[in-house]
């Protein structure tokens, strides 16, 4: 027997008390654990627009359905609890308990699981946000093609909201043709020159959108000819900080995500602890109850454990007891004959676990 | 001549305490919503988010008693022990949901001393614009700028407003050009003016990357009317806006509040019903029986006397008597009707000469 502890009717009695209280708190952690994730999705999917894939929504996902399952399962446990010290109405929880616990050890795992994968898929969450941000940038002038009028408008706001520029920073706005042709004037020379100057015909300049400007700069925001020192008075390139936003929007979005999925963090370690002490509780209080079923004065002590055999035994079985049920699945073309001959084989080993189970008995009668 | 008497049986009763015990909850509920709600409001208005506050926990104070009250009231035995209380308890109730009214409609006739206040404080913050180096005002272009984006409006009145202005500073104009020292000499006061606006009154739905400056030369720009453009900036005035924003929150706190209050009413109505008809019940002596509830046992103006004697006669206790002339020992003949035992004789007077 695996940590066993011996219980007396009170101590019965407190444990499913206790036990109860501990499972509606279970309900309310999974309660928290769905609202958890519905927030993270609502973000995720607020910032849609400027992200290539979903992959990343594989976290609230998950964390939602854990969430669902954890309220009907600790509700479950809650029923349990209620029936327990009655002897007549506990036997009929006994094959739904196996199902339990399975389900309860599964939901830590997800849970595990979860934790990781907020760390693990940031590398991925960083790719989505770079090819998003590219397109949003390359059609921020394409307010007239359908389909792409909205960028300018999610962009300036990101970039406002989050107060970064560009994607890595704002040099990104130099590379691309952000001033749409219907608002250039094909006549000028300097428009002219500049197409010319430009492999692909494209119009490029050195300035950002308004929507870069920094508003704790103690000057009126500068967002054309930014590189050019003698277009304005008392400026110098290199050293201007404050002009416009340094950070760039993928940096950003990154930080604001794994922030939040961080502080999730400890939320979920906590509810695992709540879930995995509900499920040690409810083994004892299984084991204890029927144990006491089982002696002759219902009221006495018995003794509650973990497991019935050691680790590795409990392991041997439940392999045997899973091949069997995979066994009999099959289709058998000897079972005419092999059937028998199968019953007469575990018939004497039935024999054998029954010898070793009777000289148990006897030196404690 | 009972005010609104209604009469209850035993099963009206016991379910008019489980209702009220269910509706109490809910009001503890509203109480903690209200709390939350004045918390959250603390960090953008100054005394109203402490009246919610305030509101929320006295309401989440008052419905938890009045749910333990009623839960109790099904029981006779149990309602003797929450007997006294009750009748303060519904008194203090009234006071305090009248009070919550009071606070409900003083949110609605807030807005015409915002729209002053406004006024005067958005002209400052553009004038100072631009004296970022001044100590005391170099936060007003950052709050200025952050205002027009947020609220999505562009100077006090209008766009325009900044054309009157010098939000440039001259620290950062080159007095060696020409057109820098020409536009100076232009103005009477030596003020650097142009038709241009910070980055900030930029509207993001424009499909047009935004034109700041030279707003009113349409050669300026290619394909540009100034009249007709309408998307370029943020055409409504900050004050508006702050108005605008400022009234509608009002509004919804206001509309919550009411409707806190009209609950809080209906609730405390069934909780008198209840007290009455329990009182009653204990006066018949059968706790299964039939009883009256009712708002006020007499009417209004009956009721409103017998107040008023009540309290002048506590106001008599600490007066003293004129009849006497203040001297305690002065034997004054009682002017009420005594009551001299089953035979109503008087005892001898001893006098003086016997």
């Amino acid at each position: 027997m695996l940590l066993k502890i011996t219980f007396t009717q009170q101590r019965r009695v407190r444990l499913a008390q206790g036990l109860w209280l501990m499972s509606w708190l279970a309900v309310m952690s999974g309660a928290f654990i769905f609202c958890l994730g519905v927030y993270l999705k609502t973000e995720l999917l607020r910032r849609a627009e400027v992200m290539d894939n979903t992959e990343i929504h594989v976290v609230p996902n998950i964390l939602m359905m854990v969430g669902l399952v954890s309220i009907g399962t600790n509700w479950v446990a809650t029923r349990v609890c209620q029936d327990s010290l009655d002897a007549s109405r506990f036997p009929r929880w006994k094959l739904l308990l196996m199902a339990w616990f399975a389900v309860a050890v599964l939901l830590c795992c997800l849970l595990l699981a979860v934790v990781v994968l907020s760390y693990a898929l940031q590398g991925r969450l960083e790719e989505s946000l770079k090819v998003g941000l590219r397109n949003g940038i390359r059609f921020y002038k394409d307010t007239d093609v359908p389909g792409r009028c909205f960028q300018k408008e999610t962009i300036d706001r990101l970039q406002m909201e989050f107060r970064c520029c560009g994607n890595n920073n704002f040099k990104d706005w130099f590379e691309v043709q952000w001033v749409s042709n219907r608002y250039l004037d094909f006549t000028s020379k300097d428009v002219k020159d500049r197409i010319r100057s430009n492999v692909d015909g494209r119009y490029l300049l050195d300035g950002v959108p308004f929507s870069c400007c920094n508003p704790a700069s103690p000057r009126p925001c500068l967002q054309y000819h930014l590189t050019d020192n003698s277009a304005h008075y008392s400026y110098d390139y290199q050293a201007e900080e404050l002009n416009l936003y340094s950070r760039g929007c993928r940096q950003a979005l990154t930080d604001y995500y794994m922030e939040m999925m961080n502080s999730t963090g400890p939320g979920v370690l906590s509810v695992i602890l709540i879930q995995m002490s509900v499920l040690v509780s409810l083994r004892y209080l299984q084991t204890a109850v029927e144990g006491a079923t089982a002696l002759e004065d219902p009221e006495g002590e018995s003794v509650g454990y973990l497991l019935e055999k050691g680790v590795k035994e409990t392991f041997e079985d439940v392999k045997a007891n899973v091949l069997n049920i995979l066994k009999f699945a099959q289709v058998d073309p000897s079972a005419a004959e092999g059937s028998p001959g199968a019953e007469d084989a575990e018939k004497p080993a039935d024999n054998t676990t029954e010898k070793a189970a009777s000289p148990t008995p006897s030196p404690a009668s | 001549m009972a005010v609104l008497r209604v009469k209850f049986t035993k099963t009206k009763r016991d379910k008019l305490a489980q209702v009220l015990w269910i509706l109490n909850w809910i009001s503890v509920v509203t109480g903690a919503i209200l709390f939350s709600l004045g918390l959250f409001l603390k960090r953008d208005i100054q005394y109203v988010p402490n009246m919610l506050i305030a509101v929320g926990l006295i309401a989440c104070a008052i419905n938890f008693l009045g749910g333990k009250i009623c839960y109790d009231c099904v029981d006779t035995t149990k309602f003797l022990r929450w007997k006294l209380i009750m009748l303060p308890y519904i008194i203090c109730t009234f006071f305090f949901t009248f009070c919550v009214l009071v606070g409900a409609l003083m949110c609605y006739c807030m807005h015409w001393e915002l729209e002053e206040s406004l006024n005067l404080g958005l002209t400052e913050a553009m004038r100072f614009y631009k004296d970022t180096d001044t100590p005391g005002r170099c936060f007003l272009k950052r709050t200025v700028d952050m205002l027009q984006m947020q609220f999505q409006c562009c100077g006090n009145n209008g766009y325009k407003d900044w054309f009157q202005i010098q939000w440039i500073s001259n620290r950062y104009l080159d007095m060696s050009q020409k057109e820098v020292v020409g536009r100076i000499r232009s103005n009477v006061n030596g003020k650097y003016l142009l038709d241009g606006v910070p980055f900030s009154c930029c509207n993001i739905n424009s499909p047009r990357p935004c034109v700041q400056q030279q707003i009113t030369n349409n050669s300026a720009h290619f394909n540009y009317e100034h009249q007709t453009e309408e998307l370029n900036l943020w055409m409504k005035g900050c004050r508006q806006a702050l108005l605008e924003y400022y009234t509608h929150i009002m509004q919804s706190i206001g509309l919550t509040v009411l409707i806190t209050w009209l609950f809080e009413l209906s609730v405390l109505t069934g909780v008198r019903y209840l007290q009455t008809s329990l009182e009653n019940v204990l006066r018949q002596g059968d706790p299964n029986s039939e009883s009256d509830g009712w708002l006020l046992e007499n009417s209004f103006m009956e009721t409103a006397r017998m107040n008023l004697n009540i309290i002048k006669s506590l106001g008599k206790g600490n007066q003293i008597d004129t009849a006497t002339n203040g001297d305690p020992n002065i034997n004054v003949p009682s002017t009420s009707k005594a009551h001299y035992g089953p035979d109503n004789v008087p005892p001898k007077q001893i006098t003086e000469d016997s």
